[in-house]
């Protein structure tokens, strides 16, 4: 078990990159997001729920291959950044931190919208009465107390950046040392002879992982509802 | 001076009310269902009224005809609500402190002190809310508002929620706010009992419309009706 080759090592640390990259990009806009879904009444806020929850419903591939067309080097959105700002996602570790964090995107939102319309309104009036222009309400009140929330989307998101593979695999590839996660590892080692033992370590470190993050997210959670108990 | 010419619409029931007050302490009299919390809200700028005009003195917070709204945050009006709501995840020093922050008063040890003497909370500042007695959430509810320095305070019933002992511990709270801090206040209650104690003026509320204004004379011979009371056990 304690036998891990330096390939593995990389594609360990790149896993956890990718995600962790992912998870906190993802994170701001997430609650931007969740927070219009839960707030506001706009036009057209059912396509924008059904498109935030499409990458759930598609096949991982689907997602994968709609990202080459339009961030491939020759994609719509992906050549002018290469030519602007020269930002490369194709094949790159980036790309697959574009395609995790698209992928856990509406495991993240979810959880932070429940939370933000559970936020009682009539505490948000109170800060207003206080002089507190809303975005202050925002910031001081609103979400603070959904940060049980937000927790756990980042946990889940996280999860299922570091857990995907269709998507990345479809966008990025599987290249050693820069787009081979732990779960494009795994898939590679089952192709070959002897791989089981290889592969069987990398199992259990994933299977680590996700423990490790699973429970710093209950202990966030339990810490942050006491809070909200005023206790 | 507070004037209030407003109307309102509300599914069913229709608010429709004209006064102005000069009273440091105006009663708001009624039984539930009367209006009185919806107008509350509009002097406070969490409703809008669809037709009228809310002004202080000069200050002119809305005005329909000129399409003027002004959002509650900039009204400076303080609101004590019934259920306190206190910040849950604030200690209640913070609680205490959150409207000098968002107006971005400078820290005066002096006020602070004042009101926290006035309402005898010096032991509490370092509490959590969540442990804290419907009294106690009432009087830091009390400070809060006070110590964002507003120009007229709400009370919605803010002794609604507690038991007649506590009630008792409350009310000389209020008589020493109207006395020391000359900050004018709006009283929302449906105990005459309390408009005798505190109230300059009342206003008395029936079914959305002002029946009576005068002194708290005008509720002498009233008690809380058996009617009224069954009334708010049905709502």
């Amino acid at each position: 078990m304690l036998d891990i080759s330096p390939a593995e090592w990389t594609a360990i640390l790149l896993s956890i990159r990718v995600a962790v990259v992912a998870t906190l990009v993802a994170t701001p806009l997430g609650i931007a997001v969740a927070w219009l879904l839960a707030r506001r009444e706009f036009w057209g806020k059912s396509v924008a729920d059904a498109i935030i929850y499409l990458p759930l419903v598609l096949p991982p591939v689907v997602t994968g291959y709609l990202l080459l067309l339009t961030f491939g080097r020759r994609g719509l959105i992906g050549a002018w950044l290469a030519d602007h700002l020269g930002i490369v996602f194709a094949f790159r570790w980036t790309g697959a931190a574009l395609a995790c964090g698209i992928m856990s995107f509406p495991l993240l939102v979810r959880p932070i919208r429940l939370s933000i319309e559970a936020v009682d309104r009539r505490l948000e009036q109170a800060a207003s009465t206080l002089g507190a222009p809303p975005w202050r309400v925002f910031w001081t009140v609103t979400l603070p107390l959904a940060l049980p929330g937000v927790l756990a989307g980042m946990v889940l998101g996280f999860a299922k950046a570091i857990g995907e593979f269709g998507a990345t695999i479809t966008f990025v590839s599987n290249i050693p040392g820069e787009t081979q996660t732990i779960s494009s590892a795994i898939y590679t080692l089952t192709q070959v002879p002897d791989g089981d033992a290889a592969a069987l370590r990398l199992v259990g470190i994933s299977i680590a992982i996700a423990m490790a993050a699973l429970v710093a997210s209950e202990i966030f959670a339990r810490r942050a509802t006491k809070r909200l108990h005023g206790l | 001076m507070l004037r209030v010419e407003a109307q309102k619409q509300l599914g069913e029931f229709s608010l429709d009310v004209a006064f102005s007050t000069e009273g440091r302490v105006t009663g708001l009299f009624g039984s539930s269902g009367a209006g009185k919390t919806s107008l509350v809200n509009i002097i406070a700028g969490l409703l809008q009224p669809d037709r009228g005009l809310v002004a202080i003195g000069d200050d002119v917070l809305d005005d329909t005809s000129r399409g003027l709204h002004t959002p509650p945050h900039r009204r400076r009006i303080g609101y004590v609500f019934q259920d306190a709501r206190l910040f849950p995840h604030l200690d209640v020093s913070q609680n205490l402190d959150y409207g000098r922050r968002m107006n971005g008063l400078t820290y005066d040890r002096d006020a602070q002190s004042r009101v926290v003497d006035l309402l005898d909370i010096g032991k509490l500042l370092d509490r959590r809310t969540g442990r804290l007695s419907g009294g106690e959430r009432q009087r830091i509810a009390l400070g809060r508002a006070l110590l964002a320095q507003p120009r007229l305070l709400l009370l919605d019933e803010p002794l609604g929620a507690l038991d007649a002992d506590r009630k008792a511990e409350i009310l000389p709270y209020l008589v020493r706010l109207r006395d020391e801090t000359g900050v004018p206040m709006v009283y929302v209650t449906h105990d005459p009992q309390e408009l005798r104690r505190l109230a300059t003026e009342v206003v008395v509320l029936e079914r959305g419309h002002v029946a009576r204004f005068g002194s708290p004379d005008i509720l002498s011979g009233v008690t809380m009706p058996t009617e009224m009371q069954a009334l708010e056990a049905r709502h």
